[in-house]
């Protein structure tokens, strides 16, 4: 299988702490990877590296055979690459639905915004689908604010979907979350996979992981230490001394973008 | 233009910029720690000279012993003004209700000081405001040295409480991140209380010397503001070194501009200064980089 | 509801329009036109800072580009004094569009604290070009073309015009609501970097936003230095304009279309009367500010929001009431 998105070497560090240290990673077209790693291994500066929140201070990233290294994350969406937040981002004093329209067009100039309406027929049938599929088409003209915690993740993700990514950059989508939703969301996760959408997923419940990733990177300190199947990575010794290793420097790793 | 008028502004410069460093940083302190953009602290200025001048007109009280009064009443104004006003902005657009919260306080102020002072322009009096004595061949005033020492005093006094005490910590914990502290179990609640409290104490004394140095009315307030937020925006707001540092800078550029070209460009001086700096560094010379966050 | 709705607008806009007709005293009818050029310009801002959440206070840089506009445009074109000046309106719109783009590209940079902050030191900066450049006649300010009108009917051309800006600002804010530049806007008011991320191109929807409500603040400013017949540079360059436009919206409700045109209306109105009831100047300050605090901290989110939730709230309440009536008495007998 061809690698879609691909980070080589990509080292960034905060004032001193080295997020990333020469970290690469592959997603390969049509997968559902894992990436997987102690608290404060850089899993969440990788998201944002790929998707243009943080500018790496070397190394490369490339979506489909383009260079994405420097993109804004307009640009980057625009590309095909889509992504959900740890801590969850919906637009809170506007509509459900209109939370879906902002998202519909992934590469709209935006003099065509001031000249058009908020959305097209087949726009909003969109939008009203993905509401459908994720469950939450009754609650389309509600505020976003309004909606608990497990529907605005399932919110964020339908958003993401409405735009037709070519890959879904998903952070810790089965976090705070109850079981019947998690398994809810796996199976999305999965139907959309078959209907050829690519993953890529930083998780910490491991079983999830272990159930729906075709394979898995982990992180640690900022490096890509082991790559493969799920059995082979929960099968390496080295995996389970960096967990262990590593559960006294925990620092907040999502210190840019989730704040 | 000759060498001893640039001394002179230099010298003016440093000196009064400590003072302004001093009312800035009550300012920059709110704005990190509550994120409230204190309109209010011009004003508060002046009420402070005000009350100097009553105190030394009318009790005949020294304008510094006067401090002890003056700093305790107006530590208490930021008090009440924060647990009757400030505490109950809530939601989304708090920081931008905050201006024009403090903008009606700084009318009511206003409108108050004119009733009570009429608006006819004042200066405070002492003996040190009307003696010099002579620093690299000029002379110089004594309120400047003596309001230079007291800003220098209470800064380092701010300092020390800030970094070398445990209440310090709190507020510095959550000048960095108002959600964590509360999360480790500061109570931010009483923390910005009483920040806003010092951050408005401080104009006691600011006013004093300020009150000292320059004749005022209470629209003086207006000039006095927008030089402030200046400072705060170009050291980086919630920036406590940087509100120093562009305090002393600004005000030094600001008088030696009044020196060399007019004082008419001085205060557009520090408007085009910030502009050019913000150009090129969104952030203010200290300001945390946050770029791409909310 | 969906029929009251248009019928109260058109209400509205029809005592708007007969007020000139039925009370013709010269006080009032420029109170009137006052009033109308501040429900213009609230809901202009409102259609940039309310939507974005980017509080503007450096509108009034875009009202005094307008009001010079017209001043040197017509002083040294040699124009006759009257109607024809009204052509140098939308001109004045154009101008103070033209003004907002460096302004805005400059502001725009930083995210909305520092941007408030900004907006205000830029406004002094064009304050203190206006007071001490060449050209704008500095303080002693500009007269323009004396219009030949009698004061009887001198403020109703005004306040036609004016109203012309009103029903202009409102469509154009309404039409941004609808489309997809003004969802655009709103989710950059309720998270920025999300909006981003989702193709949203932040800093051109900003700068777009930010220069078309430049536009009614410039012809507000030509009309106001038309009717003033000359123009000093702190009366156009005002703080206090900028800091009353934003109350206005507030007052009103930030964000929604009535909102601005009711705080407008109200605030402009309610401020002229004070100062002709109080020629006490720090008494009517002191009044105002109270009044301004007391809607500030009882109706944080505007009056209409607030009479809003009254009213649902009534409403339920008395839903509510009808419901457990029946089994309160169910429950007696």
């Amino acid at each position: 299988m061809a690698a879609l998105l691909e980070a080589k070497d990509v080292s960034r560090s905060f004032g001193g702490v080295h997020a990333l240290a020469g970290c690469s990673l592959s997603v390969d077209k049509g997968s559902i990877t894992g990436l997987i790693g102690p608290n404060g291994s850089g899993k969440t500066t990788m998201f944002n590296v790929m998707t243009g929140y943080v500018k790496p201070d070397k190394g490369t990233v490339s979506f489909d055979g383009h260079d994405v290294t420097n993109a804004r994350p307009d640009k980057i969406f625009a590309l095909g690459i889509g992504r959900t937040f740890q801590l969850t981002r919906i637009f809170a004093r506007i509509s459900v639905v209109e939370n879906m329209l902002v998202a519909t067009q992934r590469d709209e100039s935006w003099l065509r915004g001031l000249t058009r309406s908020k959305s097209s027929k087949s726009e909003l049938d969109a939008a009203m689908e993905w509401l459908d599929f994720v469950g939450l088409s009754r609650l389309a003209s509600m505020p976003a604010g309004s909606l608990s915690y497990g529907q605005r993740k399932l919110l964020e993700l339908a958003y993401v979907l409405v735009a037709d990514p070519d890959v879904i950059l998903l952070d810790e989508p089965a976090g705070g979350v109850n079981l019947t939703l998690i398994n809810e969301i796996s199976e999305k996760i999965l139907a959309l996979n078959k209907g050829g959408k690519t993953f890529l997923i930083v998780e910490h419940n491991m079983e999830f992981v272990m159930k729906i990733c075709d394979k898995v990177t982990v992180m640690h300190q900022g490096c890509d230490l082991v790559t493969g199947t799920p059995a082979e990575v929960r099968a390496n010794p080295a995996v389970l001394d960096a967990y262990l290793g590593s559960s006294d420097d925990e620092f907040d790793e999502e210190e840019d973008v989730s704040a | 233009m000759n060498s001893s008028a640039l001394i002179h502004a230099v010298l003016d410069g440093v000196l009064t910029g400590s003072v302004y460093a001093l009312m800035a940083t009550g300012l920059t302190l709110i704005f990190g720690v509550m994120n409230i953009i204190n309109i209010a602290q011009g004003i508060l200025v002046i009420l402070g000279a005000y009350l100097s001048y009553t105190l030394s007109v009318h009790f005949g009280i020294d304008l510094f012993v006067g401090l002890i009064i003056t700093i305790p009443t107006l530590f208490v104004v930021g008090v009440v003004v924060e647990r009757v006003f400030m505490a109950r902005l809530k939601g989304p657009e708090r920081t931008s209700m905050s201006i024009l919260v403090t903008y009606a306080i700084s009318l009511i102020i206003e409108g108050a000081l004119n009733m009570i002072y009429s608006i006819n322009i004042v200066q405070l009096k002492a003996w040190y405001v009307d003696k010099s004595f002579p620093i690299f061949g000029i002379y110089l005033p004594y309120i400047y040295l003596f309001g230079f020492i007291l800003a220098v005093v209470l800064l380092a006094s701010l300092y020390f409480m800030l970094y070398r005490t445990r209440f310090g910590a709190s507020i510095r914990a959550s000048l960095a991140d108002q959600v964590a502290a509360a999360l480790v179990g500061i109570n931010v609640k009483r923390v910005s209380t009483i920040c806003f409290g010092l951050g408005i104490a401080v104009t006691a004394a600011g006013g004093m010397v300020y009150g000292a140095t320059n004749a005022f009315n209470a629209s003086t307030s207006y000039d006095l503001i927008s030089r402030l937020l200046t400072i705060i925006v170009l050291g980086g707001m919630g920036s406590l070194g940087g509100a120093l540092l562009a305090a002393i800078l600004m005000v030094t550029l600001g008088d030696v501009v009044a020196v060399v070209w007019s004082p008419i460009w001085s205060s557009p001086t520090f408007f085009f200064v910030l502009v050019i700096v913000l150009s090129l560094r969104p952030q203010g010379l200290f300001g945390k980089q946050s770029a791409r966050v909310a | 509801m969906s029929k009251a709705k248009p019928t109260a607008w058109g209400l509205g806009l029809a005592v708007l329009i007969l007020f000139p007709i039925i009370e013709t005293n010269p006080a009032w009818t420029s109170i009137g036109v006052l009033t109308l050029m501040f429900m213009a310009c609230t809901t202009s801002w409102n259609m940039f800072s309310g939507y974005s959440g980017y509080v503007s206070l450096g509108s009034a840089i875009f009202f005094g580009s307008g009001a010079y506009t017209m001043a040197l445009v017509s002083t040294h074109a040699h124009m006759a004094g009257g109607a024809a000046l009204f052509w140098l309106i939308p001109l004045a719109g154009l101008v103070a569009m033209v003004i907002a783009v460096p302004v805005g590209a400059i502001a725009l940079r930083v995210r909305r604290h520092t941007f408030v902050v900004i907006t205000i030191a830029l406004f002094f900066v064009f304050q203190l070009l206006a007071i001490n450049a060449s050209f704008t006649g500095g303080a002693a300010g500009i007269y323009i073309p004396l219009i030949p009108w009698g004061a009887s009917y001198y403020n109703v051309p005004f306040y036609y015009v004016a109203l012309g800006m009103v029903i202009f600002a409102t469509l154009l804010s309404a039409a941004v609501r609808r489309s997809r530049f003004g969802l655009q806007l709103l989710a950059i008011r309720d998270d920025e970097d999300r909006a981003l991320g989702l193709g949203v191109r932040v800093t051109a929807v900003k700068l777009t936003g930010f220069t078309m409500s430049a536009f009614t603040f410039g012809m507000a400013g030509a009309l106001y230095c038309m009717l003033q017949g000359q123009i000093y540079p702190q009366f156009v360059f005002d703080p206090t304009f900028d800091i009353t436009v934003a109350l206005m919206a507030f007052l009103g409700g930030f964000g929604t279309l009535l909102g601005p045109l009711l705080g407008g209306l109200i605030l402009e109105a309610s401020q002229q009367y004070l100062t002709q009831s109080f020629s006490n100047g720090s008494l009517y300050l002191i009044l105002f500010g109270v009044l301004f605090l007391l809607v500030i901290l009882f109706m944080p989110q505007g009056i209409v929001v607030a009479v809003s939730q009254w009213w649902n709230g009534r409403a339920q309440r008395r839903e509510l009431k009808a419901t457990r009536d029946p089994a309160a008495v169910g429950a007696h007998t």
